[in-house]
């Protein structure tokens, strides 16, 4: 029982290798779904299986196993072992509990005052404009979806690229990226080794965005220049800050301009679906693993409760 | 045709696209300033239209120009409310997580290989 709810512990470290190649193999759109989807998988399995170690130890307990009307103790493989799992399951819940919560209560606070600030700003369509130096822009969802630029980004870009930067901010908008942001980081949050899986799944929103812009405007030289421009004038206006944070591999922006700069590629089915299969494979071992053993768990007990024969 | 699919183009579109000119500009617009800084296909009774529509919403001024309007974004008082909660955004790190930012921030490396790919 033991061996089997550790494995959607492990699993998401599985996920960390297809991820990272995801976007070279399939379109943006199918792996921020696969990507979002197995992820959620992952994360929620494995903090069931934390559950089910934090009830197995409780049950250990005079307590608890009066409260569970056990009627003789509690037998699992591996005895020993069963109370140290319980204990480190526990503080592992408590950890991601407190961390989803800050979390949470941070993001609505961002949202509010996000909103607030559209709202006061001055609205032309679904534009708002915010006055200030520093060169910004971001898809605000919402009823209706707004999008929010700087004065800064807008005189940092010419016409045609105001444009593409509007178009990429609409697709994130009508794609609904924020629940995939969202969902990603939540499980970032449940589980550590998800945190790449995350990052690729937000490298991937970008690149949803960014494909879905260059098929409105119909130019990807076009949405490259725009992104590539209003990075650069982001830098030149954050030089003398100093929370500068310098990165050690080259980061999404430029991955986005060279995917856009390159022809779009031509998807080879096989490698694309053997990837997808990776994914799904991974997802679907994880939920069996975990729920096997929550019925391993759950007959255990009614043993215990005197209901079945052992 | 360029000028059928963008007129083609929502309301709410061409009204944030002519806005974006106008805040680009920084000095009162005539509409056929702003038809020309577009470079798109607009036609100048469209974008005058809009223009106006944008002045009776109140996001917009305008001023006598010659025998025309001259337009210019409304700067409100709330304008330095919103540029300080904007500095309060800028500061939170995880605000990337919901609100999908147009770019990240680039590490020196990352600026190196953007200014590569953007030479002709």
């Amino acid at each position: 029982m033991i061996a089997l709810l550790l494995l959607p512990l492990v699993l998401p470290f599985a996920l960390r290798s297809p991820a990272r190649r995801a976007l070279e193999r399939l379109t943006p759109v199918a792996a921020l779904w696969l990507l979002t989807g197995s992820a959620v998988i992952a994360a929620g399995c494995s903090l069931a299986a934390l559950g089910v170690f934090v009830l197995t130890g409780l049950l250990r307990l005079p307590l608890f196993a009066a409260l569970g009307e056990l009627v003789h103790p509690l037998r699992t493989s591996a005895n020993g072992l069963v109370v140290p799992a319980a204990v480190v399951s526990a503080g592992a819940l408590a950890g991601c509990a407190w961390s989803l919560t800050r979390w949470a209560l941070r993001q609505s606070r961002a949202l509010r005052d996000a909103r607030a600030q559209a709202g006061c700003g001055p609205a032309a369509g679904d534009l708002c404009v915010v006055e200030s130096a520093h060169p910004d822009a971001y898809a605000l969802p919402g009823r209706p979806h707004r999008i929010v630029v700087t004065t800064g980004m807008l005189r940092s870009l010419d016409a045609a690229e105001r444009e593409a930067l509007f178009a990429h901010e609409r697709a994130h908008n009508a794609g609904g990226h924020h629940y995939f942001l969202a969902a990603a980081e939540l499980a970032a949050r449940c589980h550590p080794a998800l945190r790449p899986v995350r990052d690729a799944i937000r490298l991937a929103a970008e690149r949803a965005a960014d494909e879905a812009a260059a098929r409105v405007v119909g130019d990807r030289r076009l949405i490259a220049r725009a992104i590539a421009r209003a990075a650069l004038a982001g830098q030149s206006a954050r030089a003398a800050r100093p929370d500068f944070v310098p990165g050690a591999t080259t980061g999404p922006v430029p991955q986005r301009v060279k995917a856009l700069l390159a022809t779009p590629h031509v998807t080879h089915r096989a490698a694309a679906c053997g990837l997808a299969a990776l994914l799904i494979a991974c997802a679907t071992v994880s939920f069996a693993a975990s729920a096997t053993g929550m019925v391993d768990v759950h007959h255990r007990v009614e043993v215990a409760q005197g209901e079945e024969a052992g | 045709m360029a000028d059928a699919k963008d007129e083609r183009r929502p309301a709410g579109e061409l009204e944030a696209t002519v806005m974006a000119a106008l805040w680009a500009a920084g000095d009162p617009q005539t509409p056929g300033e702003v038809q020309l800084s577009l470079g798109t296909g607009l036609a100048r009774t469209t974008v005058t239209t809009i223009l106006t529509r944008l002045h009776d919403k109140g996001v917009v001024d305008r001023r006598r120009q010659g025998r025309g309007y001259a337009y210019f974004p409304v700067q409100d008082a709330q304008g330095l409310t919103a540029r300080r909660m904007h500095t309060e955004l800028d500061r939170d790190a995880d605000r990337e997580t919901v609100l999908a930012r147009f770019v990240a921030q680039l590490s020196a490396d990352d600026e190196r290989v953007l200014r590569d790919l953007l030479e002709p």
